[in-house]
């Protein structure tokens, strides 16, 4: 037996070991290239109130999440409870309603609750852009400097809450 | 009783591949020719039960049994006969149920054709293929039934996803799984030569015709698959580089070195651990691709299903199958003789050559479809590696290649002189050159890359014809007919031909619709008329129609050349009843230099739409490449010389095949395929 | 066999999900656009270009053109207002890879863990030409020598007719 034709196997294996590591990740899920970034800059209409107007600098100070959510998606309807969850344990949370109607998304409001601080009414999507959001719900969170610290998409469970948000939230405080 | 009868027969099938995988290979290692004989006979039982599974399931689709998950899933009451008979292999279990039985068939066509073969050689190809079969028929029974019941009931079925209702579709899975499963027969007869420890240029000869036929059909069904592609996404692509598209790419181009490479190692007797090394690549990268394709490791517009379940057990059996393939190599390759000597300039050199061109297409297409896979394992970020990138990698592979070609069915074996070569070649080179260089002059403004194409197209197209002229002269010394000399010529070597002036119908196809196509987005209103590629398009009317399973508005379009009415195009926005997205269909009028190609976008007010109108300058030549290209494949594989027959009586020797056939495996002359004499 | 599972359905329904948009993501249905127009040929190619080499970040596989979810819809749109505003070609992949990082291009940007993927194919060449160089140099001085042996000249003569039970 020659070495050389040893060469295709351990390539081989290899890449068996590369496909193995693939199957438990997840293709889709894109990461922010914002992570430890300035938040965007923004000034929305108030969703609530339309005289009102919401900055990125009506964030600062404090650190706090910036849900991104639509009436429209599912997700968010399923993700909503959580968001009183995090209000409850005294998190500011500021929303992004993204390409929405102001009746739709205040109906939504009005049958599963409010828990937003203050809401950005984004009806172009062109916050949302500015943001990299490709999938609605997108939870981003800022510390009291305007940095994006973190970002989830997807549905916010009671397990990133414990193990991300929270501990991350609670280190954000205390810097402050 | 319907699934159960199904289920029973693909169980019963799976009891069969395991006869059929391990006693014809123990019969061969001990010389029992009643094991031996166990493999025939398991190959026809398999595939009868896997005919019964199929057609149970297929009865399912057609009587509408929504008590069967997969039917409920991927059938409906309203969907079209054709449809439903189609719809069996529309989703991952069904078409993995299609693959199955294709090996079935596969199987025992080896069993029947290979009547005329050592039994040893025939036990142990059927026992490989028995070993593959159990793999595939046991991830169906054990991860992807698609007998399993749905309880209770469904009232009615979800439908065939609209894209795959189809024509196309309809037959581009049988054609493409033909392929694929195809090259397994080529995978067992290099294992069983690996493990009869005999590679020799029998063994070459004998799996030579098979994988011309399976690279035939993985020719055809590529190339519906991108013909499909092309009308029914609605935007004008035919080849995205999509993984899954690269994952059926890169066993063509393996097999495509392999078809090349076997002839080396069939006519001189070269290159043979070569050879098996490509054969059991080949094989591998089928794997692969069934891998990419049912795992969800990677995006794709195409993929099936995402269940890791399935990606495991397909990793599995893949890692099972490839590293004990290549342990086996690397045990017993280099016992085997060099082959022939040669010289530099030589048709063993160019084909070794072409060879290494196309194994390192292949190579870079597995690079460029894995890598972003392998930046994410290490935690590097996420990349897309898409169109761009193959482009800017594959082309210029290409065209050494291509330039080879008119160089290398002229080329003798053994030595060349490069020098009379070029002499020889002189006015079909310049000819070629000027006339290429002047071609994309007619289409559009001049572009570099059309011209190229065009070069090299009319290159291997002009030294294919003048190297058919040379063989057909009549010799001095002969008093054959023309009719005696064409049949002298061998399909071998008309197949060989007929696919290398494919392949220029495609480089072609390709450059010019790559450097001219046209498109727009546009507003239309009823009555306005748009000028899209030196054509006029009127949109006439805007209707509503109602087809079996959906509604759809249909636009009404003239298309003028020159003032004249050419052609009227009724694209149609589609919305099926069982689906919340709307559909485009689009409309062609298909042409031998350009297609015209209609869809509608989205409407606005004002009784118009957005309209996309492409002009898709020598699309055809495409498919029509490819069409030749499985032609030639399908002629090659035919040759007479494959076709040994057994009965006594035929043993009236002819002369002059047995001269040439002994010849040719000497390496002392070229056989069927006889050089001019310059 | 496992009993049919209902939470298995929308896997199904992704089974052979061609060109449908993740629906969570995919946000309601678009306002009707009408075309976009640019100010001259050059700046139509350029947009034709981008949005063939950017990817829609909500699909499964596709680039701009192919997509028909809303934010590619955006997007388009988008990059047509950036192109009439005069920003360069190069401005624009910056502004999206800014908001979508690097996967959102088609055509890998040339950095340290790309260059792997961009030379590697152009390294497989070399290595291949020169093996095939090498062994072609060394067995230049083989021509004439019988290419089989006797035992597998024995061999094929009795597969190939001599043995009197075929012939070709």
């Amino acid at each position: 037996m020659k070495l050389r034709f040893l060469i295709p196997l351990v390539a081989f294996i290899a890449l068996v070991g590369l496909l193995f590591v693939g199957l438990s990740l997840d293709p889709r899920e894109i990461p922010s290239p914002l992570i430890g970034k300035e938040a965007p800059g923004f000034d929305l209409p108030e969703l609530r109130n339309e005289e009102v107007r919401f900055a990125r600098e009506d964030m600062l100070g404090k650190p706090a999440l910036l849900n991104v959510w639509a009436s429209w998606c599912v997700t968010c309807r399923q993700e909503h409870p959580m968001l009183a969850e995090l209000r409850r344990a005294g998190v500011p949370i500021y929303g992004l309603n993204y390409k929405d109607t102001r009746s739709d998304a205040l109906r939504f409001l009005g049958q599963f609750g409010d828990p937003y601080d203050a809401i950005g009414f984004d009806e172009s999507g062109l916050v949302g852009i500015d943001y990299g959001v490709y999938a609605t719900p997108e939870t981003f969170l800022i510390d009291s400097n305007g940095k994006i610290r973190f970002k989830h998409i997807g549905m916010i469970t009671p397990e990133v809450i414990e193990t991300r948000i929270l501990p991350l939230y609670r280190q954000l405080e205390a810097e402050t | 009783m319907v699934a159960e009868i199904g289920l029973f027969a693909l169980i019963l099938a799976f009891l069969l591949a395991i006869a059929q995988g391990t006693l014809p290979l123990i019969g061969a290692a001990r010389g029992d020719t009643a094991l031996m004989a166990v493999g025939r006979s398991a190959a026809y039982g398999q595939l009868v039960f896997l005919g019964i599974a199929y057609a149970m399931l297929t009865y399912a689709f057609v009587t509408d049994d929504f008590s069967i998950a997969y039917v409920a899933n991927h059938s409906n009451t309203l969907l079209p006969t054709q449809y439903k008979v189609s719809g069996v292999w529309g989703g991952h279990e069904g078409s993995l149920l299609l693959w199955v039985l294709i090996l079935g068939f596969w199987s025992a066509a080896v069993a029947t054709f290979s009547r005329s073969l050592p039994r040893e050689v025939v036990a142990r190809v059927l026992g490989v293929m028995g070993l593959v079969a159990i793999g595939f028929i046991g991830f169906t029974l054990f991860t992807s039934s698609p007998f399993e019941r749905l309880i209770p009931a469904a009232m009615e079925g979800r439908d065939l996803n609209p894209m795959l209702q189809d024509p196309g579709l309809i037959i581009h899975p049988p054609m493409l799984y033909m392929g694929y499963v195809g090259f397994s027969v080529a995978f067992a007869f290099a294992i069983a030569a690996l493990i009869g420890g005999r590679l020799d240029a029998a063994w070459a000869r004998w799996s030579r015709p098979w994988t011309a036929v399976a690279w035939a059909f993985l020719t055809v069904g590529i190339g519906l698959g991108s013909w499909w592609a092309y009308y029914v996404l609605g935007w004008g692509g035919w080849w995205f580089w999509d993984p899954v598209e690269n994952a059926s790419f890169m066993p063509w181009l393996m097999g495509t070195a392999l078809l090349h490479s076997l002839a080396v190692t069939e006519k001189r007797g070269g290159f043979k651990n070569w050879t098996v090394m490509l054969a059991i690549l080949t094989f591998s990268l089928v794997l692969l691709a069934a891998f990419l394709v049912r795992s969800g490791v990677l995006t794709s517009v195409h993929a099936f299903a995402v269940d890791p379940d399935r990606g495991l057990y397909l990793l599995l059996f893949m890692a099972v199958v490839v590293a004990g393939s290549l342990t086996l190599f690397a045990w017993r390759a280099g016992k085997v003789g060099l082959g022939g000597g040669f010289q530099l300039v030589s048709r063993e050199s160019a084909l070794l050559t072409n060879n290494v061109l196309l194994v390192v297409a292949a190579a870079a297409v597995l690079l460029g479809t894995l890598y972003p896979l392998f930046l994410d394992a290490f935690g590097l970020g996420k990349i897309s590696v898409g169109p761009p990138y193959f482009e800017a990698v594959f082309l210029p592979l290409m065209l050494p290649l291509l330039l080879l070609l008119g160089f290398g069915p002229r080329l003798r074996w053994k030595q060349d002189s490069p020098t009379e070569l070029l002499w020889r070649l002189r006015w079909i080179f310049g000819v070629s050159l000027v006339f290429g260089m002047i071609w994309p002059l007619f289409v559009g403004s001049w572009s570099f890359l059309a011209g190229i194409g065009a070069f090299l197209g009319l290159w291997i197209i002009g030294s294919s014809l003048k190297d058919l002229v040379d063989r057909l002269r009549p010799r001095r010394e002969s008093q054959q007919t023309l009719g005696t000399r064409v049949r002298r010529l061998g399909r071998s070597y008309v197949g060989m031909q007929v696919a290398h002036i494919g392949v220029a119908l495609v480089v072609i196809g390709v450059t010019f619709v790559l450097g001219y196509d046209d498109e727009r987005d546009v507003r239309m209103a009823v009555g306005q008329t748009v000028e899209v590629g030196g054509y006029g398009f009127r949109l006439d009317s805007l209707d509503e129609v109602r087809g079996p399973n959906f509604d759809a508005d249909q636009a009404t379009v003239s298309v003028f050349r020159d003032g004249q009415l050419m052609t009227t195009l009724t694209p149609q926005m589609r919305y099926y009843f069982s689906q919340e997205q709307p559909m485009a269909h689009t409309s062609l009028h298909r042409g031998i230099f350009r297609d015209l190609y209609v869809n509608m976008g989205e409407e606005l007010p004002g009784n118009a739409w957005v309209m996309r109108v492409y002009y898709k300058p020598y699309m055809n030549w495409v498919w029509a490449g490819a069409v030749l290209m499985a032609l030639g494949g399908f002629l090659a594989a035919s040759d007479r010389r494959y076709r040994m027959r057994v009965r006594r009586e035929d043993e009236v020797v002819d002369e002059d095949a047995k001269l040439a056939a002994k010849d040719a495996v000497k390496g002392r002359g070229d056989g069927a395929e006889p050089n001019p004499a310059g | 066999m496992r009993p049919w599972n209902y939470l298995q359905l929308p896997l199904f329904v992704a089974a052979i999900a061609l060109l449908m948009p993740m629906t969570a993501a995919a946000g309601p249905t678009a306002p009707p656009s009408e075309p976009m127009t640019f100010d001259s040929e050059l700046d139509e190619q350029r947009y034709q270009k981008l949005i063939r080499e950017l990817r829609c970040t909500v699909c499964q596989n596709q680039n701009l053109i192919e997509s028909n979810a809303p934010l590619a819809n955006d997007l388009r749109r988008q990059i047509a207002l950036m192109i009439n505003d005069g920003s360069d070609t190069d401005e624009i992949v910056d502004y999206m890879v800014a908001r979508y990082g690097d996967f959102v291009l088609f055509r890998p940007p040339m950095k340290g863990i790309t260059y792997l993927l961009w030379f590697g194919p152009v390294a497989m060449l070399l290595i291949g030409l020169g093996t095939l160089g090498t062994i072609l140099w060394r067995r230049r001085t083989q021509v004439g020598s019988e290419p089989l042996s006797t035992d597998e000249e024995e061999r094929l003569r009795s597969l190939l007719g001599d043995g009197g039970h075929d012939k070709t």
